[in-house]
């Protein structure tokens, strides 16, 4: 397969990149989903960006709004009863949200693409894999039935899926987990995107396969300098690939950062909470300690700092003011606490954690 | 790298295995209920049944050598003969020859209707189901509204319109009245699918919704579909004959099953096996396209199976 550099891809939909531009950046998105007992805002301000050959981890719990912001990256919310109230989302500095249905979808797939979690509801029962892959061919460059299907088996000898041209006519079901999952990302990485959104890639996969899924993730990376934008509530997935962190709460970053700083020194503290409660092997404790509460319903998110009542660190401030992402001296380094100095010094005191 | 090794290692098969491995491909969801189909007996005698029905419409000569519309009087209203198996009617018509011939009106018209109706339906239904908001509400109430005009009662206000009532207009009125079920269905069909991971999957790596609507869900909501438009042949071959015997279907000189029936009705008690032939042969095809659908539904829901 013949790799068109990234940097002679000026053009996005017809229209010219910025230079100097990051790949992918999203600025203060919100997406809301009216429904008919009430408007639930499942994203409420996520900014980020990613750049070539970088790996951007966005962390949370379920519910957090993960998977929506990507969604609405991708510009496939179903709306109604979704919609993107406010924010932009730019592509080497293009703008997508304001673009033609019809230029937003030369743009899915080709420069975007998306896998999802589970790959055998994400393929298609009735058709074989090499038709799903060979369709990417079909659908974007017009290619023959046998191109397809000759790109199909080269796509996925890539992804490393043993007898590829045996295998090729099989049905989805007749793969196993792992291979089911090579084969969705066979068919994202059909058109060489510059960005690849991985939702959940590893979650319906046992930890060997997972972990050979992310090695497979960051191999492709290395060979086509893709940005890679990676959604997962698994911290041990994160701190093995991911370059930077965007640690989400109820549809906001709270946190974001260069990936160890974020695991050795947390400076939210709902990244506090999540890190001592995963069991780890570099530091000896008994017993795990869980956040205590659960995420906000995302129709009353609580006034001030939506973490405020399961915090315990909160304050009268933290009810009324919702704290704004501020730097914290350290490269890249932001958090939306009020009292980031004093959590900090709070929990390097107690030596809670390294 | 050593993953690679671990992942070949379950998969690396000896030649003859994978040679079984490529038969077993067939594995499909159209290819195992086509495995699962051909061993039920009830699938095999319908299909037959449907398959004779099927000859006697197109090759009616191949089942007999007498004309149905030769009808010398003097041979009028015999019961059934080596001469005449099924009798004669009140004209002096061979009855069998005549049944024979009635088969090609009643499967054309079944066939006709549900193919328009399926048609209107998967358009209709993909529509409404795939866009939803205010398409679908005008798709949906319009179909509702139309749903709730009873067939043949519809038919007969329709058809008492026309002064010529031919296969074309019994068929046009059949298919007015019968695509709201299909549709309905269709478009429930299609709102479970387009739900699926996979289509937004498709979604994401840029599919149209053209190809969307007929490559991920039309294929994947289709089961239902089919099902229900098999039944439907024998429904409305069962309503076209209940049109003709309400005097609003096909008319004289036409020979159809419901004709037969129609005109059968003043001497069901003189001459009952003028109602007997065509009633049964008319039962025998509903029940037929009935039982397949049935059998189809079992064999595409993996759940009965």
């Amino acid at each position: 397969m013949t790799q068109v550099p990234l940097q002679t891809r000026d053009l996005v939909a017809g229209k010219p990149a910025v230079p100097g531009a990051p790949l992918l950046s999203v600025e203060n998105i919100h997406v809301e989903f009216r429904l008919d007992f009430g408007t639930v805002k499942a994203v409420n301000g996520l900014t980020y960006h990613v750049n070539e050959r970088e790996t951007v981890a966005i962390l949370g719990e379920s519910g957090s709004g993960k998977s929506v912001s990507a969604q609405a990256v991708m510009g496939i919310i179903d709306s109604p009863p979704g919609f993107v109230t406010d924010g932009s989302v730019k592509f080497r500095g293009v703008e997508l949200l304001t673009m033609a249905e019809k230029e937003r979808r030369q743009v899915r797939g080709e420069r975007i693409a998306m896998i999802f979690q589970d790959a055998l509801t994400a393929l298609n029962p009735v058709f074989t894999v090499g038709w799903q892959i060979g369709e990417m061919f079909r659908e974007h460059h017009g290619s023959t039935k046998k191109e397809g299907l000759d790109a199909a088996v080269e796509l996925m000898d890539r992804v490393k899926i043993p007898l590829a041209r045996d295998r090729v006519n099989s049905y989805p079901h007749e793969f196993s987990g792992g291979m089911r999952q090579r084969v969705m990302i066979a068919m994202a990485l059909a058109l060489d995107p510059d960005v690849l959104i991985a939702d959940e890639p590893t979650t319906a996969l046992d930890v060997t396969v997972q972990a050979q899924i992310m090695q497979l993730l960051s191999d492709l990376q290395e060979e086509t300098g893709m940005g890679l934008i990676l959604i997962t509530h698994d911290l041990g997935v994160v701190a093995e690939v991911a370059d930077r962190v965007v640690v989400m709460y109820a549809g906001d970053s709270v946190e974001k950062g260069e990936i160890s700083d974020v695991y050795h020194n947390p400076a939210h503290p709902y990244t506090m909470g999540l890190m001592d409660s995963m069991p780890r092997h570099d530091v000896q404790k008994d017993r795990l300690n869980p956040i205590k509460g659960s995420p906000p319903d995302l129709m009353a998110i609580p006034a001030g700092c939506a973490f405020n009542p399961r915090c315990p660190y909160a304050q009268d401030i933290c009810r009324v003011e919702k704290p704004h992402l501020h730097e914290l001296g350290e490269a890249g380094r932001v958090s939306a606490c009020h009292f980031v100095e004093e959590v900090r010094d709070a929990r390097n005191r107690s030596g809670s954690r390294l | 790298m050593s993953d690679r090794v671990a992942i070949t290692g379950d998969i690396e098969l000896p030649d003859e295995h994978v040679d079984e491995a490529t038969e077993d491909r067939v594995a499909s969801l159209w290819g195992d209920a086509w495995r699962a189909l051909i061993r039920k007996p009830i699938f095999v005698i319908s299909a037959l049944l449907i398959l004779i029905m099927m000859v006697m419409a197109v090759f009616p000569g191949l089942f007999t050598s007498k004309d149905p519309r030769s009808c010398p009087l003097s041979e009028a209203l015999q019961t059934p003969s080596a001469e005449h198996w099924f009798g004669t009617d009140v004209q002096g018509c061979d009855y069998y020859a005549r049944t024979i011939y009635g088969a090609r009106v009643s499967i054309t018209i079944g066939l006709i209707v549900t193919t328009f109706a399926l048609t209107i339906a998967l358009v209709g239904g993909s529509i409404s189901g795939y866009y939803g908001g205010i398409v679908d509400t005008l798709i949906a109430r319009v179909t509702d509204m139309w749903f709730a005009i009873p067939t043949i009662l519809g038919g007969i206000v329709i058809l008492a319109l026309f002064q010529n009532r031919g296969v074309a207009q019994v068929s046009l009125v059949l298919i007015v009245l019968g695509w709201p079920t299909m549709l309905r269905l269709v478009r429930s069909s299609v709102i479970s699918v387009k739900e699926t991971e996979y289509v937004d999957s498709a979604r994401a790596l840029g599919a149209t919704d053209f190809r969307i609507i007929t490559r991920h869900i039309l294929p994947n909501s289709l089961a239902p579909v089919i099902v229900y438009a098999t039944i439907t042949v024998g429904v409305v071959i069962a309503a076209e004959a209940a049109l003709s015997f309400l005097n609003v279907g096909l008319q004289l000189p036409a020979i159809s099953w419901g004709l037969m029936i129609s005109t059968a009705q003043n001497r069901i008690l003189t001459s009952p096996h003028l109602l007997f032939f065509p009633g049964a042969v008319l039962s025998i095809t509903v029940f037929s396209f009935i039982l397949m659908g049935d059998a189809l539904r079992d064999a595409l829901d993996p759940k009965l199976r």
